[in-house]
């Protein structure tokens, strides 16, 4: 007689893990459980689903995985991650704070640093004000899997009216050796006139075996506060990202971030800014480099609610070798938000024949006195510039390296911190090479 | 230093060029004067060596290589510089990483050592001064927001920073007003010396009141129909083309 075992899926595996492993998981019950419970509904998207059509999330999830968090990795190993000397560093390894890799000692007035689990065991009251507040588990399931499931990640907070000039840095690092499903997540929280900078960084140490990295930052940005917003995804040939960034700002505060893609199998980026008030001021960047078979899909949604408000949208790519970037950015001008001022921008240069582009802005207006516009362009590199580089003695090769920095330096040259935008340039030098 | 023999080039299909003959020795200007549609800028297109243009006939031989096989990134470090009628604004590229690369290439295509940085400012300077560019143009992405005076002047500054062999000069002369062409003449003039040649094509006799040429030809229909001494401008400049089309017709 034959025993016929069923296959469990990555969906059954999953609540498997998440009954198993309640007493490791952050949040309280009820939230986890409902969260569980709307990720059971909505289930792991295919390419049926409209919003993942493009970028098949269900294949990055076959075959066998861990939910293990351990730490793997020496302090020498993260210290090159650091690459901005003089800043707060929070080292998030497979999901969790350590706190012996982090610099966060000796913290001016007004800045909390800490993980999420001290935040909590803490009683802070901003965490539990903020805490999940945001990304509604019910319009997706990657930002329901997280509320699940996540065991930690970092807390910071700008009290009121406080300065951070220093750069405070959230490194998350994967370093596994079996395949590994991870939901790292953030929450920041920057209060009345305050202002800082946070960058968020993806790379992977030593890493074996592929990470599924589901990680979620929720950022509270209150009134006349200025945030200046970083991600750099690095995570090589085995990092599998999925970034969700959510956003909610109050009355005229100023909010840019820029997201950098430079290499990882598979990257998807869900970020929503919504503008929850008057006068304020949204900016959001991205530049994306794909080579190989990469996958990197950026999802924007920027959701004006009230009049008197700026939003303004640049993202720009470089496509290679087999690889398939998506845009799809969403503006929605809400019924109240009479004076909008909203546009967007979406340029691609396309480096081979087998590449591919897929770009879909869509613009739901409901108010009648607003500013908005859009466009997206793809072409290849323009022959008249390349010859007039060749003309002056530089080769073909240098000529379009030449070019393609140009092109991205538009995105490169938003970025204010120095130490940050040479770093960046590097690495954008080096994935010309 | 450049030997043009038989020279057929078309585009598209469409012959332009129809057997150009010109021999230039070092130290000479030439000038190559014809009406719109003649060939001039095909002409110089074709010696910078533009990959749209095919030659079918003839040949081109430049200090005794052929030109024909070179790329155009090793014409122009063999020391071909084409100032370019229409030339191009690159964004994001600074004029200085720029000079600094092709200054680069060029010297590593030769097997010289890399400029040292000060050398590359000293030089950045001199020629600055030379050729009456502002600096903080120079400082800019190439050509990006430039007049057209700026960025003819723009390429009369690049050719003093490559020290190129031959220079050809693309209708250099058109959109300048009258202070400008004063400008890039003289930087031209200083520019000159015994090793060099230069080629200027231009549609108007005005230019060549301040660069004077040694020789003046007339290309008509792809054609040279006509050469002589820098009077022939002149006579040219008064007659107009019509004369030259007659002369050929008759």
């Amino acid at each position: 007689m034959e025993t016929v075992i069923k296959t469990r899926t990555i969906k059954d595996k999953l609540i498997f893990e998440f009954e198993n492993s309640k007493l490791f998981l952050f949040g309280s019950t009820q939230l986890r459980d409902n969260a569980m419970e709307s990720f059971y509904k909505q289930g792991i998207p295919t390419r049926k689903h409209e919003e993942y059509k493009y970028t098949r999330v269900d294949l990055m999830l076959k075959g066998e995985f861990d939910f293990s968090t351990n730490k793997n990795c020496s302090d020498a190993q993260i210290q090159p991650l650091k690459f901005l000397k003089d800043a707060y560093v929070v080292v998030i390894e497979n999901g969790v704070f350590v706190e012996g890799s982090s610099n966060v000692e000796n913290l001016p007035k007004g800045l909390t640093v800490c993980s999420l689990v001290d935040a909590e065991k803490s009683n802070s009251p901003v965490f539990e004000k903020h805490y999940a507040q945001y990304a509604d588990v019910k319009t997706d399931p990657f930002i329901a899997l997280n509320t699940a499931m996540t065991k930690d990640g970092a807390f910071i907070h700008i009290a009121k009216n406080v300065i951070i000039e220093k750069p405070i840095h959230i490194i998350h690092i994967s370093t596994t050796s079996v395949n590994t499903i991870i939901h790292p997540r953030n929450l920041i929280v920057i209060d009345e006139n305050a202002q800082a900078k946070i960058i968020e960084s993806f790379e992977t140490i030593s890493a074996t075996a592929k990470t599924v990295s589901n990680a979620l930052t929720e950022i509270v940005v209150d009134k006349n506060a200025i945030v200046d917003h970083y991600k750099i995804q690095d995570e090589k040939e085995l990092g599998y990202l999925v970034n969700t960034t959510q956003v909610i700002q109050q009355r005229q505060s100023v909010f840019s971030t820029h997201t950098f893609t430079l290499s990882g199998s598979l990257v998807r980026n869900n970020l929503t800014v919504v503008l929850d008030d008057e006068h304020i001021e949204s900016h959001l960047n991205g530049l994306y480099l794909t080579v190989g078979n990469q996958v990197v899909d950026n999802h924007t949604v920027v959701d004006h609610r009230k009049p008197n408000c700026n939003s303004n949208e640049l993202y720009k790519g470089i496509i290679e070798g087999k690889s398939t970037a998506t845009f799809n950015g969403k503006i929605f001008v809400r019924k109240d938000a009479q004076k909008t001022n909203a546009f967007q921008s979406n340029k691609n240069i396309l480096l081979s024949l087998a590449g591919t582009i897929n770009t879909k802005p869509q613009l739901e207006i409901y108010a009648d006195d607003v500013k908005c516009s859009h466009g997206s362009t793809t072409g290849k590199l323009d022959e008249a510039k390349i010859f007039y580089l060749r003309a002056r003695g530089i080769g073909l090769v240098n000529a379009k390296k030449l070019l393609m920095h140009a092109f991205a330096s538009e995105v490169v040259n938003t970025i204010k911190i120095e130490a940050l935008r040479e770093y960046v340039e590097e690495k954008i030098s080096k994935t010309f090479e | 230093m450049l030997s043009i023999k038989n020279l057929h080039a078309s585009i598209d299909g469409k012959e332009i060029l129809k057997g150009i003959n010109l021999e230039i020795k070092e130290g000479e200007v030439h000038a190559i004067m014809g009406p719109n549609g003649s060939g001039k800028s095909t002409l110089a297109a074709v010696l910078a060596g533009r990959s749209e243009y095919d030659v079918t006939e003839g040949e081109i031989i430049y200090n005794g290589k052929n030109l024909l096989e070179l790329e155009a990134e090793d014409r122009a470090r063999e020391g071909v510089f084409l100032a370019f009628q229409y030339p191009v604004e690159i964004p994001g590229v600074s004029n200085i990483n720029f000079l600094k690369t092709a200054i680069g290439e060029i010297r590593a295509y030769k097997g010289l050592e890399p400029i040292k940085a000060k050398d590359f400012l000293m030089m950045l300077k001199e020629k600055q001064e030379l050729v009456e560019i502002d600096r903080a143009l120079v400082r800019r992405s190439i050509n990006e927001g430039f007049s057209g005076g700026e960025k003819k002047r723009n390429e009369i500054f690049q050719m003093a920073m490559l020290e190129p062999k031959l220079s050809i000069l693309d209708e250099t002369d058109s959109g300048l007003d009258i202070d400008a062409l004063r400008i890039v003449a003289n930087g031209v003039n200083k520019l000159k010396s015994e090793e060099n040649a230069t080629i200027i094509i231009t549609h108007y006799q005005r230019l060549l009141d301040y660069i004077i040429p040694d020789f003046v030809h007339i290309l008509h229909n792809g054609k040279i129909v006509k050469s002589g001494l820098k009077e022939l401008a002149l006579e040219l400049e008064e007659k107009g083309y019509d004369f030259i089309k007659e002369e050929v017709e008759a």
